[in-house]
C-alpha cells in the first residue's frame, strides 16, 4: 500500500463515477442534444481519468506519453464529433424537447432546401432577430 | 490478471469496482442504442460505447500490467471518431435526399 496505488485507485474510482453518470444521462435525458451533452463531456473526463490512472500505475515515460496522446486525441475529437452530429441532427429535424425555449438557428438556415453550407444570412450582424419567447 | 492473483489491495478492489461500473455503463448505453427514437440518438450512444471501450482497455492495462494495450486504445479512439463523423455525414445526406 503505497501512495501511487492510492492515487491510481482514486483516479479509477472517480473515472468510473463520471462514466456511470454519463451513461445514465444518455438514457435519462429527454432530447438528443442533451444526450450529446451528457455523453461528450462526462464521458471524456471519465476516460481521461482512467488513462491517467494507467500512466500513474506504470510510471514510465513512454507509457505516460502514450496515454496522454490518447487523452488529447479524445479531447480534440469529442467536440468535433459532437458538433458534426448536432448539426446533422438539426438538419434531420430531430424533435426537440417540448420545453426548449430558445432556438438561435431558427432563421439562419434556408428553409426551402436545407442544404449544408447554404446559410441564409440575416441582414445586419444578426442576433437581433432571434425569436425569444 | 496479475493484479488479482496476490492478496487484496486497494488498487485491485478499485480496479474491480471500475470494471463493474464500466460494464454497467456499456449495458445502459446500449439500451439507448436499442431504444433510441431517432438515428442521431443511436449514434450518440454508439459514440459513448466507443469511449467506454477505450476506458475498458486502459483499465485492463492497469489490471494485467501490460501497457501494450494502450496502443489498441489509440486505434479504437480513432475508429470511433471516424465512424461518428461518417454517420453524421450519412444523416445529413439522408435528410438532403428526402427533400
Amino acid at each position: 500500500m503505497n501512495w501511487i496505488d492510492i492515487i491510481a485507485g482514486v483516479m479509477l474510482l472517480a473515472g468510473s463515477a463520471f462514466v456511470l453518470v454519463s451513461a445514465i444521462g444518455v438514457v435519462r435525458f429527454p432530447d438528443v442534444y442533451m444526450r450529446m451533452h451528457a455523453a461528450t463531456k462526462a464521458g471524456t473526463l471519465g476516460a481521461g481519468l482512467m488513462l491517467g490512472a494507467a500512466s500513474v500505475v506504470f510510471g514510465e515515460l513512454g507509457i505516460t506519453v502514450r496515454s496522454f496522446v490518447v487523452f488529447f486525441f479524445l479531447l480534440l475529437t469529442a467536440p468535433v464529433a459532437a458538433h458534426v452530429l448536432g448539426r446533422a441532427a438539426y438538419y434531420a429535424n430531430v424533435p426537440r424537447w417540448e420545453r426548449t425555449r430558445l432556438d438561435q438557428l431558427a432563421g439562419r438556415y434556408d428553409e426551402a432546401d436545407a442544404t449544408p453550407g447554404d446559410l441564409a444570412r440575416p441582414a445586419g450582424r444578426g442576433g437581433d432577430e432571434i425569436p425569444y419567447p | 490478471m496479475i493484479l488479482f492473483e496476490g492478496p487484496w489491495t486497494f488498487l485491485s478492489v478499485a480496479t474491480l469496482v471500475t470494471m463493474v461500473a464500466v460494464a454497467v455503463s456499456i449495458l445502459v448505453a446500449s439500451l439507448r442504442v436499442m431504444r433510441g427514437p431517432s438515428l442521431p440518438d443511436r449514434v450518440v450512444a454508439l459514440d459513448l460505447v466507443g469511449l467506454l471501450a477505450v476506458s475498458v482497455i486502459s483499465v485492463m492495462a492497469v489490471a494485467t500490467g501490460k501497457p501494450v494495450l494502450l496502443d489498441a486504445a489509440i486505434a479504437l479512439a480513432l475508429i470511433a471518431f471516424l465512424s461518428t463523423v461518417a454517420f453524421a455525414r450519412f444523416i445529413e445526406w439522408q435528410g438532403e435526399k428526402a427533400e
